[in-house]
């Protein structure tokens, strides 16, 4: 007989579940992720190579995984700061799930490691849905991409925990509007901190890793109103749990 | 497009409840909430849902979406407004910074219509045969 059965189940609670997982066992560890998540060609890989030239520098340790389509080059150019790194092909997949990054972690994370980047694909779309397991999250936006670019990807910049601007350098030359992307920010984003960052010219160095270093020790983050679960429910993953699922059929 | 994603997903879940379930034969529909702000495109999904349910016991079934529209509420003023596209989630009235999203980032499988091997169960007594 045909048969109408409620299952009430987050689509996504397998990679949330997995992600949870991976959060309290690398936090059981000392190591805490941070999730970096751009278009591509917005700078991510030439400010985290300066980042983690730094945290060596400050005797931090660190490693870092990049994602892509194809090619090792990011890897290549990260590993120029004497970091673990890691490089992970995709093979066309536009995004990194939580299981994916558990799997390239088993047996190559240094022990010492307490700051995991990951380099998420270059997508603003995708990576958006899927935790990583991380503790926080930076979206990163060049002054090219245009002062609109928080509002035409609203859920990768409304979820942000930090939100850095990339290549000011070159901000005069292409017109950039500070105030309206801030305020185009802060529409989607109330209260998140924006910073500037020139990786060529050394301006707003630093303060990834001393943000992500606050985090990694307890700080309280920014919670984003869009990362709120509705009904002030507090947390995005289900309770639903194998045999836990609700399955009320109806005649 | 991680709309492929999303829809294996879903019939992963499905084939689980179906499994735990025991004696279903075939899968006739799902219904889907997705939110406004989810970042989940209903006609991609559809389409990569049409696909991926190939050689499955969903074959044929049909996704059915439900949007919810994104609606949030200003914690100081208690002001409530849709929140649109792209998203406005600081208070329109007072700019007071603490809001909440009352609904829009749903992406959730609401239910689903199945066949099994049951018979139904009769609700009344059997009309007695006539003789």
């Amino acid at each position: 007989m045909c048969r109408v059965v409620d299952l009430k189940q987050a689509v996504l609670a397998k990679n949330d579940r997995a992600a949870d997982a991976l959060r309290a066992g690398l936090a059981a560890r000392g190591t805490t992720v941070v999730n970096l998540l751009s278009s591509p060609g917005s700078g991510k890989t030439a400010l985290l190579e300066r980042e983690l030239g730094l945290a060596r520098e400050r005797s931090v340790p660190v490693a870092a995984l990049t994602a892509d389509l194809a090619t090792e080059n990011d890897a290549a150019r990260l590993a120029r700061s004497g970091v673990p790194v890691k490089q992970i092909l995709t093979d066309g997949l536009c995004h990194l799930e939580a299981g994916m990054l558990a799997r390239h972690l088993e047996g190559w994370l240094p022990d010492a490691a307490r700051l995991l980047f990951v380099e998420n694909v270059g997508n603003l779309v995708c990576p958006a849905s899927y935790d990583l397991g991380e503790t926080l999250r930076v979206v990163l936006a060049s002054v090219t991409e245009g002062e609109d670019k928080p509002l035409k990807y609203p859920t990768a910049f409304g979820l942000a925990h930090l939100v850095v601007v990339t290549k000011t350098d070159i901000a005069e030359a292409v017109e950039f509007d500070e105030a309206e992307f801030r305020a185009n920010v802060e529409r989607v984003n109330p209260g998140v901190e924006v910073v500037l960052t020139s990786a060529r010219r050394g301006l707003g160095l630093g303060t990834l890793l001393d943000r992500a270093l606050a985090a990694a020790d307890g700080a309280p983050v920014h919670a984003p109103v869009m990362a709120r679960e509705p009904h002030g429910h507090g947390h995005t993953h289900d309770h639903a749990d194998g045999a836990g699922v609700l399955t009320q059929p109806h005649s | 497009m991680h709309e492929m994603s999303i829809a294996m997903a879903v019939i992963g879940q499905v084939e689980e409840a179906a499994e735990r379930a025991g004696d279903v034969t075939a899968v006739r529909s799902v219904r889907l909430q997705v939110g406004e702000l989810a970042g989940v495109v209903p006609d991609a999904l559809s389409f990569c849902f049409e696909l991926a349910c190939a050689g499955t016991l969903l074959e044929g079934a049909e996704l059915v979406t439900d949007t919810v529209p994104g609606r949030a509420r200003c914690t100081p003023c208690a002001h409530e407004w849709a929140v649109g596209m792209p998203p406005l989630l600081s208070c329109p009235l007072c700019d007071g910074g603490a809001t909440d999203l009352l609904s829009g980032r749903e992406l959730q499988i609401v239910g689903v219509q199945w066949e099994d091997g049951r018979t139904p169960v009769p609700t009344a007594q059997p009309i007695p045969e006539e003789r």
